[in-house]
């Protein structure tokens, strides 16, 4: 077995130093009902490297891949260009053969990056403090809401239309067990985006009383509309709620105005569009930043500047008071891994982006939405409503889009995400095509893709 | 804004103690040593590390001969009313700094690729790079996770196969594959439990954890609600029967135990904490975190558990990578697996793999309580943990755990005449080794030996907890490490622990020879910064 260095000489060795005569001795605590004496049957034995990597290939051959195929998904995982240096950076063992940096003498390297990264989604949200990241978007969006109401001792939270359905479930599923309870509220569009804020302010004015938490809109949200926060936040703060900010596609951030910024008082979201990549769905990266009154309410781990015993800068984890492993039951999370890779790999992305990288990322990635929204608006049957966007919008399709993206892929276009999936429960939704562009997005792309959507729905 | 975010220049700080020595030098660094400031000292805003492409103008409507409509410039104007006009103040690297940035920073940290990571619960083992490589296929790494389900049978094979090993491996009903780590597979557990009371229509407010639990235990059950009461342990290490069978009752929900214990050492009464549990009307959840020492050798279903989560990243060898991701599938019983969260794989009729999720959840699953995270798992993680499982095979997971408790043994006896075990007496450790700091100079802790370890080139193991035992020390060797690894380890240790019991002041200030001293934590705490403010002053 090619990862085991004990030798049978060893093991002879080594029994004789802890004086039993042969490995089941140690295993004597076992109840003899339970204990098994040969390898589990039904089960293959070991495999060479060869025979196991062939396994995979085949496997992965099976998939289409969006490195292969024209390719427009989106909703809550967007397919950036990762720069090679990333992907080589994570690999480096001292990364990622690491743990917790919990001994801080020798896990400065891990410290620092997490200093590093909590600096970058703080100015890239708008906000004081960030932690050390969360398991992924819709994780922390929950968390956001526990928060929350740990702040202000309220169990009612408000959810604003457009949320990712994911997201939703999730808190669903949570706040059937914390005894919260989380509404929905719809918001009708106006004819221009300070009409549509009126809309949401005089629709929430009556609904926003002193049990609500929270106000939780994303931003853009699912459908890929932006929405004004200014006039949320203002009404959040008049009414002693919070108001907390799920952003999905952070690479909008560079585009358009930040939610802290705009008054957004916890702001959380998915991070894997910047250097983590699709991988189906996970590991990603749950963002989490607030304003620095909050800090001692924060889920997670939270890494701090300091000074060693000789005076030099050094970084710790800290503020740990809050955290499972200390407090136990009365910790504000019982969060404990994190998804520090991801966060090796947004942070290392956005180093080599900057401002200026990111700016110009979101900018193309914009145009090419709107380019392709124009593009596919003038094939008969398809429409287009007007939405202040970012770079993800809603085609109307004649028909239900499930069985349309299923045909799309059987002509080797990978077309959208059809928001019946997302959600089932909102027949007046089946008909819509969610499509997401990115720097990636191509000319032949959009031209394959409007050439299979007038065969299909021809 | 100017170009430069450290216009005055970033200069090392050097301990005035350095400086006058013989050893001090211009720059901070020492040899191969290499101090690296701030990535907000020396990256800039007037440039980028990735070039973007002018590229061809788009098509546009236009092309194919549509009605051109006012909409794009609609979108365009309303979009521009959200424009981000102040600085974000992000500075850039180009590739190459960014390249020297993070590998002196690696430099800085200790990795199982340096050196025995003995980290007592974490099971810190080799990482194959076999399983980097297929994690990293286009069919795997590049695939969106809302695709045609028909265009990724290959991955949804993945989780299949993965989850067919799981439940062979622990003899047991069902796998909930989407948890995201330990701690959220826990939450996983407890919300079956919580969901089957509420089908029985019964509430039952306490859920039983042992004294010497992981603080995720205690925390998970009250993230779900729950009120904690702790059951305590025998004198010799494990969960004290007769009280916890005392304390079962109709308000009892269940009990969360972990298997192999904290302590290191099985729980013998397992099946009878079960049997207890079960009688009483409650659920028992297993915590995995220890599988490490008994994978392929004892199944947990054979010991009457309802839920217990895997830890890939621990047994099935998924990197830490400095704190996550990790992954936390949740294997439970015929009574819990009608609750299991959404998604999860299952075979049609045709022989193709299907998801059930929102979409289809009425069609026989509607007790499931719900979802726990946006789409499938930690995907990434599950090719790492299946490239492990088949390269060991049902042998090999076998000897992993054979070996992972021969080592703990090892090391156990190898140095019980030097360091008090306190459950020595108590039979064979099963994985991991633990010792109190009885025997040390007044003054002296555990702390101070772990920070003695790290001049000796180790990694520290687990300190302070569980927190059963005094100052405890709790060393997981794992499979992985070979005799003569174990060897310098052992004698490393032993002179650490003569040291210790001496007094020897040297050891209070280690470690003399890391990256950094021991840092101020209490001035962390009591002043946070959490953000660099350098050019906000």
């Amino acid at each position: 077995m090619r990862y085991l260095p004990l030798s049978d000489q060893d093991r002879r060795a080594m029994l004789d130093v802890v004086g039993v005569p042969s490995i089941d001795g140690l295993f004597a605590d076992v109840p003899a009902a339970a204990r098994l004496t040969g390898p589990i049957a039904d089960l293959p034995m070991h495999k060479s490297e060869l025979a196991v990597e062939a396994h995979f290939s085949a496997l992965a051959r099976s998939n289409m891949s969006a490195a292969h195929h024209p390719f427009f998904l989106g909703a809550g995982a967007y397919r950036h260009h990762i720069p090679a240096s990333v992907d080589h950076l994570i690999q480096r063992g001292e990364f990622l053969t690491s743990y917790t940096p919990y001994q801080p003498e020798i896990a400065q390297g891990t410290l620092q990056m997490l200093f590093e990264f909590q600096t970058q989604v703080a100015r890239l949200y708008g906000c004081d403090v960030a932690n050390a990241s969360m398991y992924d978007g819709s994780t922390a969006a929950w968390e956001a809401v526990a928060m929350a109401g740990r702040i202000t001792g309220r169990k009612r939270h408000i959810v604003v239309d457009g949320l990712h359905p994911h997201y939703l479930s999730v808190m669903h599923t949570m706040a059937a067990f914390t005894g919260d309870a989380i509404d929905v509220v719809e918001l009708a569009h106006g004819e221009s985006p300070a009409q549509t804020s009126a809309n949401a302010i005089a629709k929430l004015d009556g609904l926003i009383n002193d049990g609500v938490g929270s106000i939780i809109v994303q931003y853009p949200d699912v459908f890929g509309e932006i929405r004004d926060l200014r006039p949320l936040a203002e009404l959040a703060a008049a009414r002693g709620a919070l108001l907390i900010a799920v952003v999905t596609e952070p690479v909008a951030l560079g585009m358009i105005e930040a939610p802290g910024t705009m008054g957004a008082d916890i702001v959380v979201g998915e991070g894997q569009a910047i250097g983590v990549g699709l991988q189906f769905g996970g590991p990603y990266l749950g963002l989490f930043a607030t304003k620095q009154k909050y800090v001692r309410q924060m889920p997670g781990r939270l890494c701090g500047e300091t000074v060693d015993a000789n005076g030099k800068r050094g970084f710790v984890l800290t503020l740990s008071t809050r955290e499972q492993h200390i407090r136990r039951e009365k910790a504000t999370s019982n969060i404990c891994t994190n998804s520090g890779l991801c966060a090796l790999a947004f942070s290392i992305h956005m180093s080599l982006l900057g401002e200026k990288g990111l700016r110009e990322m979101a900018r193309i990635s914009h145009e090419r939405a709107l380019a392709t929204a124009d593009y596919l608006s003038a094939i008969p049957g398809i429409s287009v409503k007007w939405r202040p966007i970012f770079n993800e919008f809603v085609a109307w399709l004649p028909r239900d889009a499930r069985d349309v993206a299923r045909q799309l892929a059987a002509k080797g276009v990978l077309g959208g995400v059809p928001l019946g999936r997302l959600f089932p429960d909102r027949p007046e939704l089946a008909n819509g095509l969610l499509i997401a562009t990115t720097e990636l997005t191509t000319n032949a792309d959009v031209a394959a893709l409007g050439a299979a959507l007038q065969e299909v729905l021809a | 804004m100017s170009g430069a975010v450290n216009p005055g220049g970033w200069r090392p700080q050097m301990s005035a103690a350095g400086a006058q020595g013989d050893s001090a030098t211009h720059t901070g660094n020492r040899a191969l040593m290499l101090e690296e400031p701030l990535l907000f000292e020396i990256g800039s805003f007037d440039r980028t590390g990735v070039d973007f492409d002018a590229g061809e103008p788009m098509l546009t409507g236009r092309h194919i001969g549509g009605p051109v409509e006012s909409w794009m410039e609609a979108v365009s104007y309303d979009s521009a009313s959200f424009a981000r006009t102040s600085a974000i103040a992000l500075p850039a690297l180009a590739e190459g700094e960014a390249v020297r940035h993070y590998t002196r920073l690696s430099r800085q940290n200790y990795a199982i690729d340096l050196g025995l990571f003995p980290l007592g619960s974490c099971t810190m083992k080799h990482n194959p790079r076999l399983n980097e490589k297929v994690a990293r296929m286009k069919g795997f790494a590049d695939v969106h996770p809302l695709q045609p389900q028909q265009s990724v049978q290959g991955a949804l094979s993945v989780i299949d196969e993965l989850a067919d090993w799981l439940l062979k491996l622990t003899a047991m009903h069902s796998v909930a594959m989407t948890p995201k780590a330990g701690a959220h597979g826990e939450l996983c557990g407890i919300l079956c439990i919580k969901a089957a009371l509420d089908a029985r229509g019964e509430n039952r407010p306490v859920i039983l954890v042992p004294e010497s639990a992981h603080g995720t235990n205690p925390a998970t059950a009250a993230f779900a609600g729950f009120k904690v009461e702790n059951i305590p342990a025998t004198s010799e290490g494990r969960v004290d029967l007769a009280a916890l069978t005392a304390r079962l009752g109709p308000d009892v929900a269940g009990v969360m135990i972990t298997n192999p214990n904290t302590c290191g050492l099985f729980e013998r009464d397992m099946r009878a904490i079960s049997d207890a549990v079960h009688a009483a009307g409650g659920y028992v959840y297993c915590d995995g975190a220890n599988f490490n020492a008994i994978v392929g050798r004892v199944r947990p279903g054979d010991l009457g558990i309802d839920a217990m989560h895997i830890n890939l990243h621990k047994t099935f060898s998924t990197p830490h990578g400095g704190g996550g991701p990790g992954s936390g599938p949740v294997v439970l019983s015929a009574a819990l697996a009608p609750f299991a969260p959404i998604p999860f794989v299952t075979h049609g009729a045709d022989g193709s793999l299907h998801l059930v999720e929102e979409e289809n959840i009425g069609e026989g699953h509607g007790q499931s309580f719900g979802r726990m995270c946006a789409f499938h798992g930690q995907m990434g993680m599950f090719t790492r943990a299946l490239a492990y499982i088949m390269s060991h095979g049902a042998d090999g997971l076998k000897q992993v755990a054979e070996d992972a408790v021969l080592n703990a043994n090892y090391v156990l006896r190898s140095l019980d005449d030097v360091l008090d075990a306190p459950f020595g007496a108590s039979g064979p450790c099963m994985h991991e080794a633990l010792f109190s700091d009885a025997g040390f100079a007044d003054g002296f802790t555990t702390l101070d030996l772990a920070k003695g370890l790290i001049d000796e080139g180790f990694h520290p193991m687990t300190v302070y907890f569980p927190l059963v035992v005094h100052g405890a020390m709790l060393i997981e060797p794992t499979e992985t490490e070979g005799k003569a690894t174990l060897d310098q380890f052992i004698g490393a240790l032993r002179s650490l622990a003569a040291r210790a019991k001496q007094g020897e002041p040297s050891l209070k200030t280690a470690p003399h020879f890391a990256p950094r001293g021991r840092l101020d934590e209490t001035l962390a705490a009591r002043k946070p910064v959490l953000a660099w403010q350098g050019d906000k002053e």
